[in-house]
């Protein structure tokens, strides 16, 4: 039994199957993490102080230009294979996993620093929602650069025998890598800046 | 089935029923899965009336196997009666009602009526089934945890839920993994109507039930996220320590609570509301669409009004997700607030209605054939009739204040769920079991089902509305006995659970009639009800991958009594006569 448009679009559609499920499933996430942001509106607003300059501006601005990077380079590596350019296609998708690692590395000093000097996420409402919000979303870059690396490695198979329906998983993979990407530019200005 | 060439090899025992991807499989997975929770929340429910009618005296039989922390001497302790009240709403509203609505009947019945070979998905779908059955084991290991299962509520409501025993983290991780099966589930079923429909069915030629599917699966997809994020920050809560929803200066047993502070507790009723009212849609449209599907082929007339009942579906999806805070009119958000969301709250029954009357006309002038699924659909009009219109005084904020938490609130919503939705679904598993199995089920044993059913549905709901109007207090463990306002319609607590347990007995007749029929029911042909949707176009049972060939449809869904037409049905992919 095959399921029908898993690589080329319905006609009336103009869609494959996958890539109308990503955008879904981004949907619920813009309101997973809309709900997050809201939930930070609201503790704010409550609050009677609110602490600011705590958090490493310079180190998450890196982190920024990591992430906007890791995009582009997801991007080169779904073009490569429009252009039949596998070999291209493996360097640029190993670079958007190694930048991946590189903003965990970050996130890793990032944190270990506020853990050795006491903020915790108990020590007050901001640590809380930094935290957590900051915490779940290196969950979901988790999570991309497993696919990713899925697609680097094992998944690439599917290139030599079916290259339309591979392409097109990449270009889902890159939806979704955008979006984590988006998020950040949302938490970097609304947990550092503001 | 001989001639389904697409089905080339034999899958294994493991992969044909237990791992299975198809989408069928899955939907009787579901469906026996959630039946089973429906009658073990039911079951809490029995134990909980006996404390309801007899507060203070041993509970018979079962009374002793309850253990000591639980029921000492076979009486009921007020801890455990929170666990069973908070875990019956749990289990029947995510274990129970919705996987059996949208999991059971639209991964069974969907696919095949839009005439798809599965769903878009099948390793998804196989997935969020095997979530959700991890996320029903992890709420039933909280009654063995210390302290036992969640008790706060099924809406888990802090700072209680905050400091509650260990049960309520066990609820938490549960729900994750409910709300990530529904997250699967609704991406895989709006996906597989969009794309998988067979050619010539286009969106206005769609089955009812299809249409209801549809908007259900967006209200999953887009406002169960928010609970999630609700249910993160609980579990920061409960295991980091930190204080989103506990605020400053909490004061538990005589101790100041040591914690940062500077939370609100409110912020979880906007998180939880935000999704659960939604979530009345989610348990009604999949019965609205079960029911449409019942009443035009038991009439044998097209339904009346179609399309306003489609836009009603779609508009009714909108309006849901900017009517929750009708539930917190009591928590001081201030009158314009309230104002907004109580205007709201009535444009919302406007849809509700359209499909309500919509369905009621269809019933003018039709053949009406007296069959049991269509006894449980005509049941339902009325049923949902009255849950629907106790709702407007609890929507509107000025008569909400005397009713708020009282045992109104819990007769309204059950008229909604119990005799509402959960009749729809019989009138479902009644209509589709000869699509499943070749077999009819038994007409007496159902129609015992049926009248014993609708008696003590409202043997047990009504009274409700009158103990709920004395005040009664919702959650009380005794129901009100320590209470002098309580007195007068205390005698209504013993009728309402003897009416419940007469409600079990008769559930004994579905039972034995579901399983009998499985194996020894009376043979039928393929469309036994002369139904007109593509589901009874594949072969009885259908085969792995649906159609023998993929069908094409050429007219609307419900072609019943067609002046002129040979039979007094058309199917969906009978070609028009040149």
């Amino acid at each position: 039994m095959e399921i029908p448009y898993t690589s080329k679009a319905r006609p009336d559609t103009g869609l494959i199957n996958a890539k109308l499920g990503i955008w879904l499933f981004l949907a619920s996430e813009v309101m997973l993490f809309g709900a997050l942001f809201s939930s930070y509106i609201l503790l704010r607003v409550g609050a009677v102080e609110w602490p600011h300059h705590v958090l490493d501006v310079p180190l998450a601005t890196v982190n920024t230009a990591v992430l906007i990077t890791s995009s582009i380079t997801m991007v080169m590596s779904w073009a490569s294979l429009m252009m039949k350019e596998f070999k291209k296609y493996k360097i640029y998708m190993g670079a958007t996993i190694l930048l991946g690692f590189v903003f965990l590395t970050i996130k890793y000093f990032e944190y270990s620093h506020h853990f050795a000097i006491g903020e915790i996420p108990s020590k007050s409402t901001f640590f809380a929602i930094y935290f957590t919000m900051t915490g779940l979303h290196m969950l979901h870059v988790i999570g991309g650069m497993i696919v990713n690396s899925y697609f680097w490695g094992p998944g690439s198979k599917m290139w030599k025998t079916e290259p339309e329906r591979f392409t097109n998983r990449i270009e889902v993979a890159g939806l979704y890598w955008h979006f984590v990407d988006l998020v950040w530019i949302f938490l970097f200005p609304v947990l550092y800046l503001l | 089935m001989e001639g389904n060439h697409s089905h080339g090899h034999e899958l294994g025992f493991w992969r044909k029923y237990v791992f299975s991807q198809d989408h069928k499989v899955i939907g009787i997975q579901y469906g026996f899965t959630s039946l089973l929770f429906l009658l073990f929340g039911f079951t809490l429910m029995m134990i909980m009336r006996w404390q309801l009618a007899y507060p203070g005296q041993p509970i018979p039989i079962i009374g002793s196997w309850l253990g000591e922390d639980r029921a000492p001497q076979g009486i009921m302790l007020p801890e455990f009666y929170n666990q069973l009240g908070a875990m019956h709403g749990t289990i029947m509203v995510f274990l129970g009602i919705v996987p059996l609505a949208v999991g059971a009947f639209g991964n069974y019945v969907m696919p095949l009526q839009i005439g798809a070979p599965d769903m878009a998905f099948p390793k998804l779908n196989m997935m969020s089934y095997w979530v959700y059955f991890m996320g029903g084991v992890t709420m039933l290991t909280s009654f063995v945890m210390p302290g036992g299962a969640a008790n706060s509520g099924w809406t888990s409501y802090p700072p209680l839920s905050d400091i509650a025993t260990i049960g309520q983290t066990v609820w938490l991780i549960g729900m994750v993994f409910l709300i990530t099966s529904s997250l699967l589930g609704s991406v895989n079923f709006i996906v597989t109507i969009i794309q998988l429909r067979a050619k010539g069915l286009t969106f206005m030629r769609l089955p009812f039930f299809v249409w209801a599917q549809f908007v259900t699966s967006f209200l999953l997809l887009l406002a169960f996220p928010p609970l999630e994020a609700a249910g993160v920050l609980q579990l920061m809560d409960r295991l980091a320590g930190t204080s989103f929803f506990l605020p400053s200066g909490l004061v538990v047993t005589g101790q100041p609570l040591n914690v940062s502070g500077g939370g609100s507790p409110l912020l979880w009723q906007h998180l939880f509301w935000f999704l659960a009212h939604p979530e009345v849609y989610v348990l009604i449209l999949p019965a609205m669409g079960i029911v449409a599907e019942v009443i035009a082929n038991n009439t044998r007339k097209p339904l009346w009004g179609y399309k306003s009942m489609v836009y009603a579906a779609i508009f009714l999806g909108f309006m849901s997700f900017i009517v929750w805070a009708h539930h917190m009119f009591m928590t001081g958000m201030g009158t314009i607030i309230s104002t907004f969301f109580q205007t709201t709250t009535m444009i919302i029954s406007i849809p509700s209605i359209i499909i309500l009357t919509a369905l009621f006309i269809s019933l003018w002038g039709g053949s009406i054939r007296f069959t049991t699924p269509m006894l449980f659909a005509l049941a339902f009009l009325p049923m949902f009739g009255i849950g629907g219109l106790t709702g407007l005084p609890l929507g509107l904020s000025a008569t909400d204040i005397p009713l708020h938490d009282t045992y109104y609130v819990i007769g309204h919503f059950h008229y909604v769920v119990a005799p509402g939705t959960i009749f729809a679904l019989f009138a479902g598993i009644y209509y589709w079991f000869p699509k499943l199995t070749g077999r009819k089920m038994n007409e007496t044993l159902g129609r015992i089902h049926f009248f014993g059913s609708f008696v003590c549905m409202n043997a047990i709901f009504m009274p409700m509305f009158i103990v709920g109007l004395a005040g009664v207090s919702r959650r009380l463990w005794d129901g009100g006995a320590q209470y002098a306002h309580a007195q007068p319609v205390l005698h209504w607590n013993e009728f309402m659970s003897h009416g419940a347990w007469a409600l079990g007995v008769f559930q004994i007749f579905f039972i034995v009639n579901l399983f009998w029929s499985i194996r020894k029911g009376k043979k039928v042909e393929e469309n036994y009800w002369h139904a007109t949707t593509l589901e009874w176009a594949t072969p009885t049972p259908p085969p792995h991958g649906n159609f023998i060939t993929p069908p094409e449809v050429f007219r609307p869904p419900y072609e019943y009594s067609v002046p002129g037409a040979k039979k007094d049905y058309t199917p969906q992919n009978q070609p028009m006569e040149a």
